[in-house]
């Protein structure tokens, strides 16, 4: 019966394989074309033929290129990373017993895992694979394995960060972004705490007013605040774009929040309390355990709205102290050769990396924390 | 929970959400009211020059210890308002040669307006069919490739929005790549970002790409709780896979439908990140980049605070009456569950 049921025709399967490769070529390709073109010199980036783009042949005879050794030690060298992210449960619970789990710990060994296996990337990829490189160009039978497929040059990375100071921009967003995140989670977290476990009419009406504010243009809230901050000198200081923010922020977090703090019983606290605790030692030792994955998940969303931000960046801070997003769009707006147009373009490529790892590694998180609000109303 | 307490976990959130929403939203209205002014004052100045000296008055602006320029807010009443609405305009352009769309488009509040709108409600049709489509392609595939196919649908909706919209404009612009294949297939010169239309057709794209994701993970994850047996009891009773589309599956989603709709009303009606993406500004402008715009120091090196808030009250207005059935029926949903 059920096979029979949810067993497609012939038709409708091949429908479905068009709708979805059609899909995934749409949503991926501008992304990856951005990627292709900021590793070719700008002759080859703007050549009118796409596989000239592609392959990038005056890339290859002027810079050089990654030969067949190269590409399978990339891919070895992924695969590895990828590995070393599956096995992390494993880890986890070795690690566990001797340091108690918190948030803390996670996200030391979070960032443990990501320069380990940076380290292991970048040895594999560029010692490792040049040695086998060089070693078969030696041998007669081999030597055309290690001839240059793809043209590729990492120029226009190298003088966006080292050249032009990009890891200045990039401290800065992180400073907001960090801030952002931190504030509006603790804020956030008390709040939603709380509006899961009262009736009363007060936290219907900010539940209310929290929806309404949400549906407002973010360049209001810094209309109210520009001239008041330029009077008192916050003007170009990262602190009034965080805290910004974190307002722009809030009415989602606290509903999201409040959605997963639904999810735990309220028996739990009421138990704890009954225990001997006080509200906060209920909150905090018994509630507050559980609800670590609802929190990260609405980390990741916090920290989407204040790493993708343009409008408040770029009206409130100037120059050095300018984030990353506002900085590129300046560096595209100035641009007089080929040369600049591709950097800017590396710059944007090097922007959309951390994200891209972000969803690699917090698939499931995003998707959970897109529905939560959704289904539960 | 006593009130006592629930005051006390709620109060930081509160004071921020008041310090910061609500009190901007007041200091907006009261500056929509007010002309942001450079104090003046008349000094005389004696002026030598070879034939002698002579003494004039001038007007210069008032500098304070740090030299910058005092500046005092002055009353003027509906006078941003009337600069940004430009009812005289109006109603000489409607009067004189009919209603003319092409004139009153010529006035920036209306350009802009007409933009938003449009934009909001053209996009979002798409990005519900088109997101319910994908959503339920993805779930009758084997699991093993719904995770890497979940995957790469996010990364639309998570890329930083300006440099989405610059990755589509490079593909483009110029002789950019798919540029040059439309115009061999269509066999004519294109340029894409001479004229506004061709920009508004890839803005709209842009945005049905990056909200698709969002409506299908929702749409998805919907799927997964429709009732199994109303579908095999439709199924028995020789429904055939549309009419169980229409009378089972979009029922039970419904309120996320919904949903999508009312979160996309929200977000679309800000459209801004695409105007910056594709410097579309010299063709198409939204609400919210006119009040970047007067935000931003202009050439006489001053920014138009008054102006900016009127547009702010009047965007706000405009997202209120477009959200008045959706809040409603939330408000009437939200209390429904509390009694």
């Amino acid at each position: 019966m059920e096979s029979k049921l949810f067993n497609l025709t012939t038709p409708l399967k091949i429908i479905v394989s068009i709708t979805i490769i059609t899909w995934c070529i749409i949503a991926l390709f501008p992304l990856l074309w951005i990627v292709v073109m900021s590793i070719k010199l700008p002759v080859d980036s703007f050549a009118s033929n796409p596989l000239k783009v592609i392959i990038g042949p005056s890339t290859k005879e002027q810079v050089g290129g990654l030969s067949f050794v190269n590409f399978i030690f990339l891919f070895l060298s992924i695969y590895l990373f990828y590995k070393l992210y599956q096995i992390r449960k494993i880890l986890f619970d070795l690690i566990n017993p001797i340091l108690k789990f918190s948030l803390i710990t996670f996200f030391i060994l979070f960032i443990l895992y990501i320069t380990i296996s940076f380290i292991l990337f970048f040895l594999i990829q560029n010692n490792l694979s040049e040695f086998v490189n060089i070693l078969f160009s030696n041998l007669e039978f081999l030597k055309i394995f290690s001839y240059p497929i793809i043209g590729f040059t990492p120029q226009h990375y190298l003088s966006v960060w080292v050249g032009n100071e990009f890891y200045k921009q990039f401290l800065n967003t992180m400073i907001v972004t960090g801030g952002v995140v931190t504030i509006s989670l603790t804020v956030g977290t008390l709040a939603g705490y709380g509006l899961a476990r009262s009736n009363s009419m007060i936290a219907f009406w900010l539940l209310i007013f929290a929806l309404i504010f949400r549906a407002l243009p973010h360049s209001v809230l810094v209309t109210g605040y520009l001239e008041p901050f330029i009077n008192y000198g916050l003007y170009g200081k990262k602190i009034a774009v965080i805290v910004l923010l974190v307002a722009i922020n809030q009415p989602f977090t606290i509903w999201m929040l409040r959605s997963f703090f639904m999810n735990i019983p309220q028996d739990l606290d009421e138990a704890a309390q009954i225990d001997g605790c006080n509200p906060f030692q209920a909150f905090w030792k018994v509630v507050m355990p559980l609800m670590w994955p609802g929190v990260i998940t609405t980390g990741l969303f916090s920290f989407l709205l204040a790493y993708n931000d343009y409008l408040v960046a770029a009206l409130l801070l100037d120059g050095q102290s300018q984030t990353m997003v506002p900085a590129i769009m300046q560096y595209f707006n100035m641009e007089t050769k080929m040369t600049d147009l591709v950097e800017s373009i590396a710059a944007a490529a090097s922007i959309t990396a951390p994200l891209f790892l972000l969803v690699m590694f917090f698939q499931k998180q995003i998707v959970s924390g897109l529905t939560q609000g959704a289904v539960k109303g | 929970m006593k009130k006592s307490t629930f005051l006390v976990f709620t109060m930081p959130s509160f004071i921020m959400m008041t310090l910061f929403i609500a009190l901007p939203l007041l200091i907006v209205l009261i500056q929509s009211f007010q002309f942001n002014q450079d104090v003046l004052e008349t000094i005389e100045r004696e002026n030598c020059d070879p034939f002698g000296c002579k003494t004039e008055t001038i007007t210069v602006p008032v500098l304070d210890e740090n030299g910058n320029k005092i500046k005092n807010n002055i009353w003027v009443g509906f006078q941003n308002y009337k600069n940004i609405l430009k009812f005289e305009q109006l109603s000489s352009v409607i009067s004189n040669d009919g209603f003319e769309w092409s004139k009153i488009r010529s006035i920036d509040f209306y350009k802009a307006l007409r933009f938003t709108l449009t934009f909001t409600f053209i996009t979002l049709p798409f990005v519900i069919i088109l997101g319910l489509i994908l959503a339920l392609c993805v779930n009758v595939l084997i699991n093993r490739l719904k995770g890497p196919i979940i995957f790469i649908t996010l990364l639309p909706f998570i890329i930083t929005p300006v440099i989405g919209a610059l990755s589509i404009k490079w593909l483009f612009i110029g002789d950019g790549i798919l540029t040059l294949f439309l115009e061999n297939i269509l066999d004519k010169d294109i340029a894409l970002f001479s004229q506004g239309w061709t920009i508004e057709i890839l803005m709209l794209f842009y945005r049905v790409w990056h909200t698709i994701p969002f409506a299908f993970v929702i749409f998805y994850a919907g799927l997964q709780t429709v009732d199994k047996e109303k579908i095999e009891a439709a199924f028995v009773d020789g429904a055939n896979r549309l009419q169980r589309l229409r009378f089972i599956i979009i029922p039970h989603i419904m309120p996320l439908i919904v949903f999508v709709a009312l979160i996309h009303l929200m977000d679309s009606y800000r459209v801004f990140d695409e105007i910056v993406g594709f410097s579309a500004s010299g063709f198409r402008i939204s609400l919210q980049w006119m009040t970047y715009d007067f935000l931003r120091i202009d050439d006489s090196g001053t920014r138009s605070i008054g102006r900016a808030s009127a547009t702010s009250v009047l965007t706000m207005i405009g997202i209120i009456i477009i959200l008045i059935p959706v809040l409603r029926r939330t408000f009437k949903e939200q209390k429904e569950k509390r009694l």
